[in-house]
């Protein structure tokens, strides 16, 4: 039964892939990349990967489909055909030599479920039985990023903060534009249903968020997951009250302190482990017993990355926002 | 007991599918953007309401009723302010409804 759903929603996958590039409309290609999201989201949950899962329909499918939006509008919406005929069949042969190489490889792939696949015999074995020993937490795949993999995760903080301080450079500060409009943006103040509703749902938005920042080390989830979700309510709040309103509620320079402090706190709480005795991101030294300093540890990243991916969300957000004239 | 409790599952989530496909069925068929919309709306407005029942009957717990309960409760709100915005968006960018300017123009 569940082979018949993973081919139902592969096919999905490649028509809704073939769409986006045969579409000339920008506006459409968003709206089908936001689905092929909560589609490969639905294929990450059936194969019990229920973070992968989580991150994907959070950052994919909302954030990013609203991230493009904000850049469409700063922009034309259709796709202009450019280059020379050779150039086109030249990147056309790329693709086809790279999709064919990829093909020959997943022939050596081990097949799907194989237990003696390298997968399941390398470290995971190992993961699944020192986790309990060494943070006593039962998502694993929390313990994997938090403290096993810590540096990579410290990583992905940085690249994420790269990238918010990326699109300021490119289009600038967003105080500084927003004074030079004449417009103000007003949201959808004169739309009531859905101005009212957003406003009732917003709280319980935050709420679950929060829930998935603190919960990441029992359930799906963490620092990633609730950044976006916590950055979707205020841009819901934006869209609805005005982005102005939105300001007033966190100022861009709150945004520019949450992210550089998250990821400041990533790497302080690496730094004090070295200075408690430890290695770097060697959270056992932080308390007592082992157990403990790694929770504190996980805890402490976990809100780090939280505060860094809401920050750097937001600021992407206004600096789309205070671009475009909508 | 438990069979009894299979086939009510089977039977909501059966009249859920159905709404389903009529709502697939109907934003492949209907003649203009509004009906097609409508039709849409019936896939997250009466699908979901049989097909979480179907699930809230047949879960194992009651902390996975009560889950569902709030996934249903969520999307019985979001749904139609979505068909909302999206019909007035519509509206406000000039798309008349098909069926009444034929009607009109026939007259």
């Amino acid at each position: 039964m569940i082979e018949l759903f993973n081919v139902f929603l592969m096919s999905m996958l490649i028509i809704t892939a073939l769409a986006m590039v045969s579409s000339r409309h920008l506006f459409v290609t968003v709206m089908l990349s936001g689905f092929f999201s909560l589609l490969i989201a639905a294929i990450f949950l059936l194969l019990d990967a229920a973070d992968v899962a989580l991150t994907e329909a959070a950052v994919g499918a909302g954030i990013s489909t609203v991230l493009f939006l904000g850049a469409l509008a700063l922009m034309d919406v259709e796709e202009t055909v450019r280059g020379e005929k050779w150039i086109r069949i030249f990147s056309l042969f790329v693709v086809a030599v790279t999709t064919l190489a990829l093909v020959y490889a997943a022939f050596e792939q081990p097949a799907f479920g194989d237990p003696n696949a390298p997968i399941h015999q390398h470290v995971a074995p190992w993961y699944i039985q020192h986790v309990p020993i060494h943070m006593d937490i039962p998502n694993i795949v929390t313990g994997i990023l938090g403290s096993y993999r810590g540096y990579d995760t410290l990583g992905e903080v940085f690249v994420v903060f790269t990238a918010g301080i990326g699109v300021l450079s490119i289009l600038g500060d967003p105080v500084k534009n927003r004074r030079q409009r004449v417009v103000k943006k007003a949201g959808l103040r004169h739309y009531l249903i859905p101005r009212l509703v957003g406003r009732t749902l917003i709280p319980f938005i935050v709420l679950f968020g929060l829930y998935v920042q603190f919960h990441g080390e029992y359930s799906p989830g963490g620092g990633f997951q609730a950044g976006a979700i916590i950055a979707a309510a205020i841009i819901l709040f934006a869209i609805l009250e005005g982005e102005d309103q939105a300001l007033k509620i966190i100022p861009m320079r709150g945004l520019y302190f949450l992210m550089a402090s998250g990821a400041l706190l990533y790497a302080g709480v690496g730094v004090a482990t070295m200075l408690m005795g430890g290695r770097f991101l060697e959270y056992g030294v932080l308390a007592d017993t082992m157990v403990a300093g790694q929770q504190w540890g996980i805890l402490l990243i976990e809100a780090g990355v939280g505060m860094t991916v809401t920050g750097v969300l937001l600021t992407i957000f206004h600096a789309f926002a205070a671009r475009s004239n909508l | 007991m438990v069979m009894l409790i299979d086939i009510l599952a089977t039977g909501l989530m059966a009249i859920g599918a159905f709404f389903v496909f009529v709502g697939g069925l109907g934003a492949l068929r209907m003649p203009d953007f509004y009906t097609r919309m409508h039709a849409a709306s019936l896939t997250d407005s009466a699908g979901p309401i049989f097909i979480l029942s179907g699930l809230m009957v047949q879960s194992e717990s009651y902390l996975v009723a009560v889950k569902l309960f709030a996934v249903l409760v969520f999307l019985l709100i979001t749904a139609p302010t979505a068909s909302n915005a999206l019909a007035s968006a519509s509206l406000l960018a000039g798309n008349k409804p098909g069926l009444a300017v034929k009607r009109s123009s026939a007259e």
